[in-house]
């Protein structure tokens, strides 16, 4: 019996000390119409670890492929093999949410570490433990924006268009059951920003929150400062997305402006987690120390025991769902805890250096492969404003049909802007530490055959 | 154990690094493009260790935890099971681990068909008509579930349904869950037997109910009895049912929730299907629907076209009616790859096998449990694949709590149970051994708590003033929450 | 046995009510406090709101559960225990003084008349 370690005699004694007959005595409760009629027919017979490894490694092979420039939200990193070798540990994938604080120490500090962490590279005062995924945690920013802000009374935020299409419709998919509305910002077609110019539609206008998401889709960067001050004031409060990588070398979120952002969110997976699919990821989710009550998630605190020695413990639990159920700040219960101790170690093990190192070729080689991609002809950047590991670029030809000869090659080459802001010769392509000069040169290569 | 209380910011100096990780630094020229306004003035505060300090430094924090490789973990209501390492290996192959979310289908045909048959699998356990895996945890498939009942009432015109109805015993995920999809809550009353107050509940029961959320079997660890009345109630009135997965254990293979009526449920796939839960995540927490519900399903789903042999990703271009991604990708999808070795592996008659001796463990451990002077908060009663204790007379002769207890068993190497769950019995423990236990193991528990009980008696400062064994005492936990320390300054 | 001072009204959900004038102050109960633990944090209304009674005007939150403070009287808010920010224990240690929670310029004396004695406040304690 797979995973179930009872001999014939175990059962027996474990029969006989609770005074049944068979194990089908003890469902006696359940009424019998109920139990009868299935027996699972559809479902295959089980196979041992050796049989279902096989296979899947096999379902891996199929999905391996040369070389990918995609990114849109998830980008491939050197991730340090002692990352997922620590991350992986029994002590750490097997312990559970940790409500004993005493025999959780382990989980807690790191939690406690990662927390400082994400503070520091955000600017910002507190973090939670993580949420899911950068895209359901700006659900969670906008529905937190109106609870912080006194000051409104509006239901409305402001998010851009230039914000990834993925966050804007998670985020709607989440928010709008409360009936809170995602006021469209246009962006400047010239320059792939979100310029101040185009808010002024919204002045004077209750709004809760400005969503502001640097980089952009399109891998602009926005005058963040211009747009945060415009924002405060107009008495919204500013909700940053960003990619943490980028905040090794660009301005923290704390620091946009004259105030600073209120709430920060985004993706966490490049620091340390692997693409994997698309999860699990983590949300990072960070606030100025006033708004803390209003956040949602896990949080942690240092304090100390009876004894006066340093100890962590979950804290603020009075605005979670099990303490406060209905008027709990959010239904959250997980944080992505093994992802969030697998970005601590990828944190700590780079440095401060090792990840702007590592932003830094990201940036450079994303130039670098613009440069030589937008050397073929009728190839060229699509926006004017400045990038940092991604960039849009217009075709001479349809993009997904682009697109899609080039991954016949094993390359894939970009995604397509088509569906979702109908530039339909446009694709978004992102370089990172990965990629050498040669993957540079083969996707060039490729393109111009493809287009030639 | 390690005495690490050291930050890994305390290990910091200045100009060290573990330098076969980063790529060598660019030069200023080459970030010239980012103007200087954008640029970051100071580095951030980020720990600059040795690639030797790091891994010492996380593997001594490691060992300050309990988890189930180490100890027995009854976690009412948390199915803490053993996770199998071979799915841990499975999911992390290159192929599964390197796979961007966005990659086309063509180069996704492994993986999709994983989801594929993981979602038939979970179809067929649980007795639904269609699942979608896309919800990041438990409390997300609630979202989901809730959603696609608001969506159902919402196309039929039916928008004077503002209630969700949940048995008082329910988890405050569920009213959180309600709140968050725009509902009111009204509670139902839970009867002295541990089954729902079934009059009470016709009587919540009206034009104003969108759907009831319930376990079964319940929190209060008994198989809820009057299933199909309740069933009957609420559809009566027009509402759906939901079910929450919490404690699909005790049943898999046994009855299907499908089969009870539900219209809608959640699976916790961390619980149910033995993935890690990591010290709090990530979990999965997919949702299965009856027919009324296929077109809201969440997106993406995994599709078949049967005569070319193609899997395909259905997303809302094709189910525009579908509540929509509640992710940017495909919600937890190494834990959904985990859940999956662990499904073929079982197959069959090892999922019919996981209800009947989680049940079996369950029962064993009451009644030795009872036996050694334990009070059952329902001893007429069956044990689901959990049962709850409560220590109401020990805290009043005493003065011991339940939370000295579950802190006392810390220093017998035990895991404590969930305690003060569900909130309607008084100085309750919620204790869930799981199918993957041995007897022996459970035997150690039961010692334990014979010890514990003794000492509560003779001498109830071992048990009032413990744990002594961990890394730390109890924690001050008033301090935490008045002076929040929740960064490290130097 | 917690304390119940004769001159006060309650409310059955734990508050209470001393008149000052056409000034209601209210505080919670020394037996809420009681139950609720050692508080940590009091979120109180904001100066100038008007409440119905019945209205929810606050939250107490200990470290294990929080609670919702009801308006026991219409009427405007016309101060707030601004100690409270700093020291919650306040409310623990002098429920009935230092502990106070807000003023509330009362629209209809009338309904203190609803409220509980402090003899049936004891009654309900007793009941629970």
């Amino acid at each position: 019996m797979p995973y179930i370690p009872h001999t014939p005699d175990d059962v027996q004694a474990m029969l006989q000390a609770i005074g049944a007959d068979s194990i089908e005595d003890l469902f006696d409760e359940i009424p019998a119409h109920l139990k009868a009629g299935h027996g699972l027919d559809a479902l295959p017979e089980g196979r041992g670890e050796m049989a279902v490894t096989r296979l899947m490694a096999e379902r891996a092979e199929q999905d391996r492929f040369a070389l990918s420039f995609l990114g849109g939200g998830a980008y491939a990193h050197h991730i340090p093999a002692a990352v997922w070798e620590i991350a992986t540990r029994g002590e750490f994938y097997t312990a559970y949410t940790p409500y004993q604080a005493e025999a959780s120490q382990g989980t807690l500090q790191v939690i406690y570490e990662y927390q400082t962490l994400i503070a520091r590279l955000t600017g910002m005062d507190v973090s939670n433990a993580s949420v899911y995924d950068g895209a359901s945690g700006l659900a969670e920013a906008v529905l937190m924006s109106l609870r912080a802000n006194r000051k409104s009374k509006s239901r409305k935020v402001l998010v851009p268009d230039a914000l990834n299409p993925r966050y804007r419709s998670a985020c709607e998919a989440i928010v709008s059951n409360q009936d809170v509305e995602l006021v469209s910002v246009p962006f400047c077609t010239d320059a792939g920003q979100t310029l101040v110019d185009s808010l002024s539609p919204f002045e004077g206008e209750d709004y809760a929150a400005l969503v502001i998401s640097q980089p952009n889709y399109f891998g602009s960067l926005e005058d963040v400062d211009a747009l945060t001050d415009w924002a405060h004031a107009n008495g919204m409060l500013v909700i940053a997305v960003t990619n943490p990588t980028s905040l090794a070398i660009l301005t923290p979120p704390g620091e946009w402006g004259e105030q600073g952002a209120d709430v920060v969110v985004g993706e966490g997976q490049p620091l340390g987690v692997p693409l994997s699919s698309g999860g699990p990821y983590f949300g990072f989710m960070a606030c100025k120390k006033k708004h803390v009550r209003q956040m949602p998630g896990r949080i942690i605190g240092r304090t100390v025991d009876m004894e006066g020695k340093q100890g962590f413990t979950l804290t603020l639990q009075a605005r979670e769902q099990h303490i406060r159920r209905s008027k709990a700040t959010s239904n959250i219960c997980t944080n992505q805890g093994l992802a969030m101790t697998a970005a601590t170690i990828y944190v700590s093990l780079l440095g401060p250096d090792g990840l702007a190192s590592v932003a830094g070729h990201c940036h450079a080689n994303t130039q670098k492969l613009a440069d030589k991609l937008c050397a073929i002809d009728g190839v060229e950047r699509a926006f004017s404003a400045p990038v940092f590991h991604e960039v849009a670029l217009t075709l001479p030809q349809d993009a997904d049909t682009v697109l899609a000869r080039l991954a016949e090659k094993d390359i894939l080459g970009g995604l397509s802007l088509a569906k979702d802001y109908s530039m339909k010769n446009a694709i978004l392509v992102n370089s990172t530490e990965v990629h050498t000069e040669g993957d540079l040169d083969l996707f060039a290569q490729a393109l111009k055959e493809v287009l030639a | 154990m390690s005495n690490e209380t050291t930050l890994i910011f305390q290990h910091s100096r200045p100009g060290r690094s573990a330098t076969a990780q980063a790529p060598k630094p660019v030069s200023e020229d080459q970030l010239s493009a980012i103007p200087a306004s954008l640029r970051r003035k100071n580095k951030p505060g980020l720990p600059e260790v040795g690639e030797l300090e790091v891994v010492r430094h996380y593997t001594n924090l490691s060992t300050k935890n309990f988890a189930i490789d180490k100890q027995f973990y009854p976690l009412g209501s948390c199915t803490m099971k053993y996770n199998p390492r071979g799915a841990n290996r499975a999911a992390m192959l290159p192929g599964f681990l390197n796979r961007h979310p966005l990659a086309p289908a063509s180069h996704s045909q492994g993986y999709l068909a994983c989801l594929y048959e993981l979602q038939n699998f979970l179809k067929e356990v649980t007795g639904m008509k269609g699942v979608s895996l896309a919800p990041m945890a438990g409390a997300q498939g609630e979202f989901a579930g809730v959603a696609m009942i608001r969506a159902y009432h919402e196309a039929r015109g039916d928008d004077a349904r503002t209630e969700i109805l949940i048995p008082e015993a329910a988890h405050g995920t569920n009213p959180a869950t309600a709140v968050m999809c725009g509902y009111k809550v009204r509670e139902v009353p839970v009867g002295k037997d541990g089954d729902v107050d079934l009059e009470a509940l016709k009587e919540a029961c009206g034009p104003q109910t969108a759907g009831l959320m319930m376990t079964n079997p319940s929190t209060c660890g008994v198989f809820e009895r009057q299933i199909e009345a309740i069933s009957k109630a609420v559809h009566d009135a027009g509402g759906l049912l939901y079910y929450d997965g919490a404690n699909l254990n005790a049943i898999l293979g046994k009855v299907r929730p499908g089969d009870m009526g539900f219209d809608v449920i959640h699976m916790n796939l961390h619980k149910t299907f033995a993935t890690p839960h990591g010290g709090g995540g990530p979990g999965a927490g997919p949702v299965g629907v009856s027919q009324r519900l296929l077109d809201y399903l969440p997106t993406p789903m995994a599709g078949l076209d049967e005569e070319a042999g193609d899997y395909h990703w259905i997303d809302t271009d094709t189910l525009p009616t579908s509540i929509g991604h509640l992710s940017a990708f495909m919600g937890n999808a190494g834990v959904l790859l985990r859940a999956y070795f662990y499904a073929m592996v079982l197959g069959r008659e090892g999922m019919i096998r996981v209800g009947e001796y989680s049940t079996l463990a369950a029962n064993y451990l009451l009644k030795r449990l009872e036996a050694i002077g334990c009070q059952a908060a329902y001893p007429e009663r069956r044990a689901s694949h959990e049962f709850i204790l409560t220590f109401a007379k020990q805290a009043k002769d005493n003065h011991v709590t339940a939370l000295d207890i579950a802190k006392r068993l810390l220093d017998y190497n035990q895991h404590a149970p969930t305690i003060y769950f569900p909130l309607l019995v008084p100085e309750c423990f919620l204790i869930e051994p799981t199918e993957t236990e041995t007897k022996e193991a459970m035997d150690d528990f039961i010692d334990a708590m014979a010890k514990i009980l003794e000492e509560a008696n003779t001498n109830p400062e071992t048990v009032t003033e413990a744990p002594f064994t961990q890394p730390v005492r109890r924690l001050d936990e008033v301090k935490a929450a008045k002076e929040l320390d929740l960064v490290w300054s130097e | 046995m917690s304390e119940i001072p004769a001159d006060l009204r309650y409310r059955d959900s734990h508050e209470w009510v001393r008149v000052e004038d056409d000034i209601a102050v209210v505080g919670i109960s020394d037996h809420a406090q009681d139950a609720m633990g050692d508080l940590v944090f009091v979120e109180l209304p904001e100066e100038g709101v008007v409440f119905a009674a019945g209205d929810e005007a606050g939250v107490v939150e200990s470290v294990k559960a929080a609670s919702d403070i009801y308006a026991p009287v219409s009427g405007e808010v016309v101060a707030v225990n601004e100690a409270l920010e700093d020291e919650p224990e306040l409310v623990n240690n002098e429920p009935y003084a230092g502990g106070w929670l807000f003023k509330i310029k009362m629209a209809d004396s009338g309904e203190l008349k609803e409220m509980l004695t402090a003899d049936q406040y004891q009654e309900q304690i007793d009941s629970e």
